[in-house]
């Protein structure tokens, strides 16, 4: 193929890759946002999202659409309860205190894991896309006959990719009018703004604090079913979405939604870019090592804005 | 002589000057009492001497010494100590290990006699956070003196002392007086009254006068802009 | 007895117990010891920064690892003789750690956590990508005759079993001394209330630097011992697993004691080595322990016997 193509399917795939990294990091950042707790088991809930998506596929057995959509609405209410569990039963008694909740996140994180590997064992399993139709895509270049339209070979996409970048686009668009239009949106903000001043109004911050992680667990998981079609469920599957949500939500600037869903874009972009074109490790390593100096000299994000 | 001098010291916090162009000097051996109302910038001012908070400009002279750009504990090996307004002290160690950290030495008879200026020697072996507020406070004094300073900054030390640990603290700081220099944030005026040679009044930054305790009582600008509407 | 003899007393019973056990224990006790003594000794390095600083780091094993191909690519590439690799693997995890000192010390807190995972994660994902030389995940062996200094085999059971333990009794009594001079008890008060401590004239930052420097030392010396002592360097240990697995251990034994690590590490890998018995899900355990840790014994098994019945415990 030659560059121009290849660069449009990089494109298309980093965009699929970025559609879903914005809903995952979006996740992460609200958790941060509202409760300040960083929560290192998110990839975790992104990974049961995906294994119960097979359960219920493989569950519901013949059209893939029918099992599809059950998995799009079985599997973030799932995630949302394991997490609203574990918000209640360790979160909240270590009262959301910011290193030990990160020590028993890493808890977390191994159990959710471990009892995966234990239910749903160490293979890597499909789920069928409801519809997937390949659409060629055309190509334009300088021929014999001057400006030519054609369809270079492997140039091409399928129904469903375009499908999670519009779901995906959607459901961020639906969260963000949620946020600014909804009570509970406003309650979810007043609660990040300033705790004390939520809890002296009245608001049951605790609650809110169960919802919203059961919301950001909620949402790694529908992110998990719109990408598992194409990848596959593993037991392992969550350490990429969280070292890339962590990259998204440091560049984003801790807290900041836009700023989220600005760096997941580019961040899933340039990752399905690079990938392509250079070894996907080194970029790994480039873009951890870009965090980690961010996060030293620069801690509010590139796009946050600096506290006062 | 001079022990402390500030030149033209300023700090802005965003858009909000909370200490303008300071002018500020500190003979040795006296009590220097630093009033104002609330906001009025003491704290940022002793916290820019002591080298907390940064200065947005001006200059800090200790000792006949250029400090300005100093990091904190530099100053304070140079013979500062301070003590904060919210008491600061080592909760889960001893009071002991809170002296001995603040004399740097493990010397046990010198952290016994530290505390017996505070009449807390017979606590020495327990855990400061056991202490009741009032005690805590006395703790941190008792760092702050134990530490052997030349200049020994309070902030709002009082605070939260009963009548007769104010008359403590009250005998303590003149006991000290001569050979260290004290300056001393404090609301409570009885205590400025009693205690100070000097006082500098400082209101929206900036100092409004500087005089004797009997100067300051007079002074009609003091009078208005703080003693008569003085509530607390 | 004073406080310091009574703590020289315990560490030097300790020692002497761990060596009659070398010769007393079955072969497969006495390997798992050998092992743990060197984990143990990376658990004392970690203890440094987290029990006795406060700073809790999620990427030790970048120093771990540091030590561990400090000493392996020498020896696997140029043929370098055990000592001089040893050195050079303490040298390299010194090195790292001051640099990732200077780095990640800017920030504190949360943001100190984050950082130093993500360095370490860097170092792992080195070692993939220049897995020409590392060999990457697969690792490589060093070959029994390389693992000889003057004349001491070291791939022999009980002569490996002793030289774990020599590493451990030294770091051990290392850090104990360490911790009874004044640089120990500004990292105490350093950990208790940093802003006090500065106000105190102490330099907090020359001391959470050395700090650093210390822990990760350690940490690469037992690296470094442990690629020579069971002749293996791989990946595996620079992985977010082995940055996990000091924590627990400092957490299960007590966090600023100086036997909790060692406490942490032999109850941990026992219980992992039962689990995998019956289920390959054995992290399942570690995961367990934290949370419950966290949740419930946040001051881990010695820590709980110096508040209720030991309160002179190292």
């Amino acid at each position: 193929m030659e560059f121009g193509p290849h660069l449009l399917l990089a494109t298309l795939e980093g965009a699929v890759g970025a559609a879903v990294l914005a809903l995952t990091a979006l996740g992460l950042s609200l958790v941060f946002g509202v409760m300040r707790v960083v929560n290192v088991a998110h990839g975790e809930f992104y990974m049961l999202g995906a294994v119960v998506a097979w359960f219920v596929a493989s569950t519901l057995g013949s059209a893939p659409a029918t099992g599809f959509v059950a998995a799009l609405l079985i599997a973030p209410v799932c995630a949302a309860v394991v997490a609203m569990a574990a918000d209640r039963l360790v979160l909240k008694r270590l009262h959301y205190d910011p290193e030990a909740t990160i020590v028993a996140t890493i808890g977390i994180l191994y159990i959710m894991q471990q009892t995966a590997l234990m239910g749903f064992g160490p293979e890597a399993r499909p789920v069928a896309p409801p519809f997937n139709t390949r659409i060629a895509l055309p190509w334009v270049e300088w021929g014999e006959n001057g400006l030519a339209l054609f369809y270079p070979w492997g140039l091409s996409t399928t129904s469903y990719k375009l499908f999670v970048i519009a779901a995906a686009a959607a459901i961020l668009i639906g969260f963000a009018l949620f946020l600014s239009r909804s009570r509970f949106g406003l309650i979810m903000r007043a609660t990040q703004l300033d705790r004390e001043t939520a809890l002296a109004f009245g608001i049951p911050v605790e609650r809110v604090y169960s919802l919203v992680f059961g919301l950001g667990a909620a949402l790694a998981a529908f992110a998990a079913v719109l990408i598992v079609p194409i990848q596959q469920a593993h037991y392992l599957m969550g350490a990429d979405p969280l070292l890339l949500s962590f990259i998204v939500v440091i560049i984003g600037g801790l807290g900041s939604l836009r700023g989220t869903v600005v760096a997941a874009l580019l961040i899933g972009m340039s990752d399905g870019i690079i990938s392509v074109f250079f070894s996907p490790t080194l970029a790994k390593i480039l873009a951890t090592l870009l965090v980690a100096l961010v996060l030293v000299f620069r801690p509010q994000g590139l796009y946050g804005k600096k506290r006062a | 002589m001079t022990v402390l001098e500030t030149k033209n010291l300023t700090r802005h916090f965003g858009g909000l000057t909370a200490v303008d162009a300071v002018d500020f000097t500190l003979q040795k051996g006296g009590i220097h009492a630093l009033i104002g109302p609330n906001g009025a910038g003491k704290s940022t001012f002793v916290g820019m001497v002591s080298g907390r908070i940064p200065a947005s400009a001006g200059e800090v002279w200790f000792n006949g010494r250029d400090i300005s750009g100093w990091p904190a504990h530099k100053r304070m090996r140079l013979g500062m100590a301070y003590t904060f307004q919210i008491t600061a002290i080592y909760a889960r160690l001893s009071l002991f290990e809170n002296i001995a950290l603040a004399q740097g030495t493990r010397d046990r008879a010198a952290a016994t006699k530290a505390l017996a200026r505070v009449a807390l020697a017979d606590r020495i072996d327990q855990v400061a956070g056991d202490l009741s507020y009032g005690h805590q406070r006395l703790l941190e004094i008792a760092m702050g003196v134990a530490q052997a300073p030349r200049l020994l900054i309070l902030d709002e030390p009082t605070q939260g002392l009963s009548e007769s640990e104010i008359a403590g603290f009250n005998t303590l700081i003149r006991s000290l007086a001569g050979d260290t220099t004290i300056l001393l944030i404090e609301h409570n005026m009885d205590v400025v009254m009693s205690l100070a040679d000097e006082i500098t009044v400082l209101q929206r930054g900036a100092v409004l006068a500087t005089g004797t305790p009997d100067e300051i009582s007079a002074n009609r600008h003091v009078q208005d802009a703080y003693l008569g509407r003085e509530t607390c | 007895m004073s406080l310091s003899a009574r703590s020289i007393a315990l560490h030097m019973s300790l020692i002497a117990i761990l060596f009659i056990l070398c010769f007393t224990l079955s072969d497969y006790h006495q390997g798992n010891l050998a092992r743990i003594l060197v984990l143990a000794t990376y658990a004392i390095g970690y203890n440094v920064l987290f029990g006795y600083t406060g700073l809790l780091s999620l990427g030790h094993a970048m120093f771990f690892a540091a030590g561990l191909y400090g000493l392996g690519l020498p020896m696997h590439l140029a043929g370098l003789a055990p000592l001089p690799a040893f050195v050079i693997g303490v040298l390299c995890a010194a090195l790292l750690s001051a640099l990732v000192a200077l780095l990640a010390l800017r920030t504190i807190g949360v943001a100190f956590m984050i950082v130093t995972l993500m360095f370490a994660q860097c170092v792992f994902l080195s070692i993939l990508y220049f897995g020409t030389w590392t060999r990457g995940d697969e690792g490589f062996v060093i070959p029994q005759a390389a693992r000889q200094i003057m004349g001491l085999d070291l791939t022999d059971p009980t002569t490996r079993y002793l030289a774990a333990l020599l590493l451990f009794s030294t770091a051990l009594l290392i850090t104990a001394r360490i911790m009874q001079q004044r640089f120990g008890h500004v990292l105490i008060a350093v950990r208790e209330n940093e802003e006090r401590t500065q106000m105190l004239g102490y330099d907090v930052f020359r001391h959470k630097f050395l700090a650093v420097v210390i822990s990760g030392s350690i940490s690469g010396a037992a690296g470094a011992a442990y690629g020579l002592l069971f002749g293996y360097v791989g990946a595996t240990f620079a992985s977010v697993q082995y940055s996990i697995f000091p924590l627990l251990w400092v957490l299960l034994g007590g966090a600023g004691t100086t036997i909790g690590p060692l406490v942490g590490a032999v109850f941990m890998f026992y219980l992992i080595d039962y689990s995998s018995g019956f289920t390959n899900a054995y992290m399942l355990i570690a995961g367990v322990a934290l949370v419950l840790l966290v949740l419930f014994a946040r001051s881990g098994i010695m820590g709980e016997i110096r508040k209720r019945w030991v309160p002179w415990l190292p």
